[in-house]
């Protein structure tokens, strides 16, 4: 940030550092930066007839994204996210412990494991999901035929399963920073503890678990932010019941054909995380 | 068992995969001993100490610490604190929390506590540290609160894995015999491991020289240095000159010495050396101190002398190395003296025929090594 103002401001960079910067400057620049100003711009804007864009600029996009209506699907999404965030974390603490202290040899293969739901799209997994989950799913058939269950039970479009698709997804983007974290926590230092008397639980309460806390805060900011935006889980494995910010958002450009007041709650989704980072910075520093 | 013992562990064996780190290591140390267990890295001396401290288990053999078995009792139950090489210190932690650590898991009363911080502080001259960052800290500050967080518990025994490896070396020299006055202060048995002879004789009362796994020799500085055991220990200890030579004769304390096929001497044997067999091919060491060099054949009595040809002269400010030529048949063999440090004493001449002398009960007879 302060190497992008001193060039702007024509600071004595090396030419080199502008070279070595320019590849991906003009990604942010083209793909991040200017998408993101042209959507404050359009929410600005006003909704014509047939999905068409009227230039005339207002805030009234805003006025109605505060709508009490839309209030349940803010709950509902910071629900969801809180939910996602702390099962990802009961989750992935014990898995990122136990690949940095006991995997061993395994342990690379095991990360490798870890990042092999992101090879196939997240769209092939959820469907795979309903394949298991279905009526007629795995689970269910299973169930019937071996005479646990006489009706077929409805796991999905419940909140169980949105659940689940969140948690399968999020999982990795938990458990590899605080696998970052934990690996970096010195095993002298954990010795230090047994050596001045701390048992295992004492140890790991006392030493290891507050020395990951930078690995447990970025694994939070890495599930809970892509939760809120998150649309297609729901899309596929939960139904319209279960409606979060990230559909409501995506139905205004797909469906509604409502581009400035989709761009509107893109917005504020967005200020609203950029503020609350900001926050989180300054209680961090302090 | 000695009646003074405290720690004794017995015929140590450990191997890491298919490579053996300890054969048969065996060591009593004493009530309020310093203890050092001396060696090049990989020799073992870590291991055992990871091995007293609790942090391995070894493959065979036992540790007893105070008459009582304890090795299968885990690290957190044993009455032994451990000063770690990068200090380990509790990074989120202040300092005074950081000694306190150890009272705290052991339910030493909160106000006994707020008494025992400062003392362990000033102990390790940093009164008035208490609230201090560990990220604040130099070096030195940290080594010092880490050995304060190792005492202010109190053990029966505190390990040091090479706590002064970190520091630069003046302030390592200081620390020596900071180390060494508080542990007498103390009263605290210290096992101390370095790879750096000249602490080990600075600070200890008792050295273990290892070599790939055992343990060479156990004894004083003094006699480490004085009557080393195998050529291990006379070159790793201070240099020495070690030479090959066959036994022709020994009898009643003495032994008679073919040296390189060249020098016949005839020295004295050590109280704990056995007699040689005739015709044994065996090891002599001879310290490059106890040399004597002359220019002209006007020795003292009692000397044995070998005829050489001065080959170099080195000054080092406080001693001067001079290099000899002693044998014709090996002409490439230089044997070191020391010469103080009066460089005016050393000749520019080089290739000049000069006498080396040196007295009988000066040259050793070196057990055979191991491998």
């Amino acid at each position: 940030m302060s190497r992008a103002l001193s060039w702007l401001l024509g600071g004595r960079t090396p030419l080199a550092t502008h070279l070595l910067l320019a590849p991906a400057s003009f990604w942010l620049l083209f793909l991040l930066v200017i998408p993101a100003l042209g959507l404050i711009v359009l929410s600005f804007a006003t909704n014509g007839p047939y999905g068409t864009i009227v230039w005339e600029f207002g805030f009234h996009n805003y006025a109605r994204a505060f709508d009490p209506k839309y209030l349940p699907v803010l709950l509902r999404t910071f629900a969801f996210a809180a939910a996602t965030t702390v099962l990802c974390l009961l989750i992935g603490y014990p898995v990122a412990y136990y690949l940095s202290f006991r995997a061993g040899r395994w342990r690379n293969i095991m990360l490798v494991g870890l990042m092999v739901p992101f090879w196939s799209s997240c769209l092939v997994a959820y469907y795979s999901w309903m394949i298991v989950l279905g009526k007629e799913g795995l689970i269910n058939a299973n169930l019937i035929r071996f005479g646990f269950l006489s009706e077929p039970i409805g796991f999905l479009y419940t909140p169980f399963a949105i659940l689940l698709g969140l948690v399968y997804f999020y999982l990795p983007f938990a458990v590899l920073p605080l696998y970052a974290s934990l690996d970096k926590v010195p095993r002298s230092v954990v010795e230090a503890a047994y050596d001045l008397g701390a048992g295992r639980w004492t140890a790991f309460r006392k030493v290891t678990l507050p020395l990951s806390l930078p690995g447990v805060v970025a694994a939070c900011l890495l599930t809970f932010i892509p939760c809120l935006g998150d649309f297609l889980t729901v899309e596929i494995l939960g139904g319209p019941r279960y409606y979060l910010l990230g559909n409501l958002i995506s139905n205004q450009f797909m469906m509604a054909q409502d581009w400035p007041f989709g761009s509107a709650l893109t917005s504020l989704l967005l200020a609203g995380l950029v503020g609350g980072l900001w926050l989180y910075q300054r209680w961090e520093k302090a | 068992m000695p009646e003074d013992a405290l720690l004794e562990v017995t015929t140590l064996n450990k191997a890491f995969g298919t490579s053996t780190v300890l054969h048969d290591v065996s060591l009593t140390v004493r009530k309020g001993e310093f203890m050092t267990l001396l060696g090049p890295s990989g020799c073992g001396k870590t291991t055992t100490l990871r091995i007293i401290a609790g942090f391995e288990s070894p493959d065979g053999g036992r540790v007893r610490l105070s008459g009582v078995d304890v090795t299968d009792v885990p690290s957190y139950e044993r009455d032994v604190h451990t000063v770690f090489q990068h200090y380990a210190l509790f990074p989120h932690l202040s300092v005074a929390d950081n000694i306190a650590f150890g009272m705290r898991m052991d339910k030493v009363p909160e106000a006994e506590i707020r008494t025992r911080v400062p003392e362990a502080l000033s102990m390790v001259k940093l009164s008035g540290f208490e609230a201090r960052r560990i990220q604040s800290l130099s070096g030195g500050q940290m080594q010092r609160v880490a050995l304060a967080r190792a005492i202010a518990g109190r053990p029966a025994v505190l390990l040091l894995d090479e706590p002064l490896g970190a520091l630069d070396l003046k302030l390592r020299k200081e620390m020596q015999l900071e180390l060494k006055g508080l542990q007498k202060r103390l009263g605290i048995a210290f096992i101390y491991v370095t790879h750096d002879q000249e602490e080990a004789m600075t600070m200890s009362d008792r050295i273990a020289v290892f070599n790939h796994g055992r343990i060479e020799q156990v004894g004083t500085p003094g006699e480490i240095y004085e009557m080393p055991k195998t050529s291990f220990v006379a070159d790793f200890i201070g240099g020495a000159n070690i030479f090959s030579a066959t036994v022709l004769a020994g009898a009643e304390g003495r032994a008679r010495l073919m040296l390189e096929g060249e020098h016949e001497l005839d020295v004295p044997l050590d109280p704990y050396e056995s007699l040689p067999a005739v015709g044994k091919r065996v090891k002599i060491a001879i310290r490059p101190e106890r040399v004597k060099v002359f220019y002209k054949d006007e020795l003292p009595f009692g000397l044995i002398r070998f005829e050489a040809t001065l080959k170099d002269t080195v000054f080092l400010g406080d001693a001067c190395q001079i290099y000899l030529q002693m044998f014709k048949k090996a002409p490439e063999r230089l044997t070191i003296a020391w010469a103080g440090g009066d460089r005016y004493a050393v000749h520019d001449d080089l290739d000049v025929p000069v006498i080396a002398a040196v007295q009988p009960e000066d040259v050793y007879i070196l057990e055979e090594d191991h491998d």
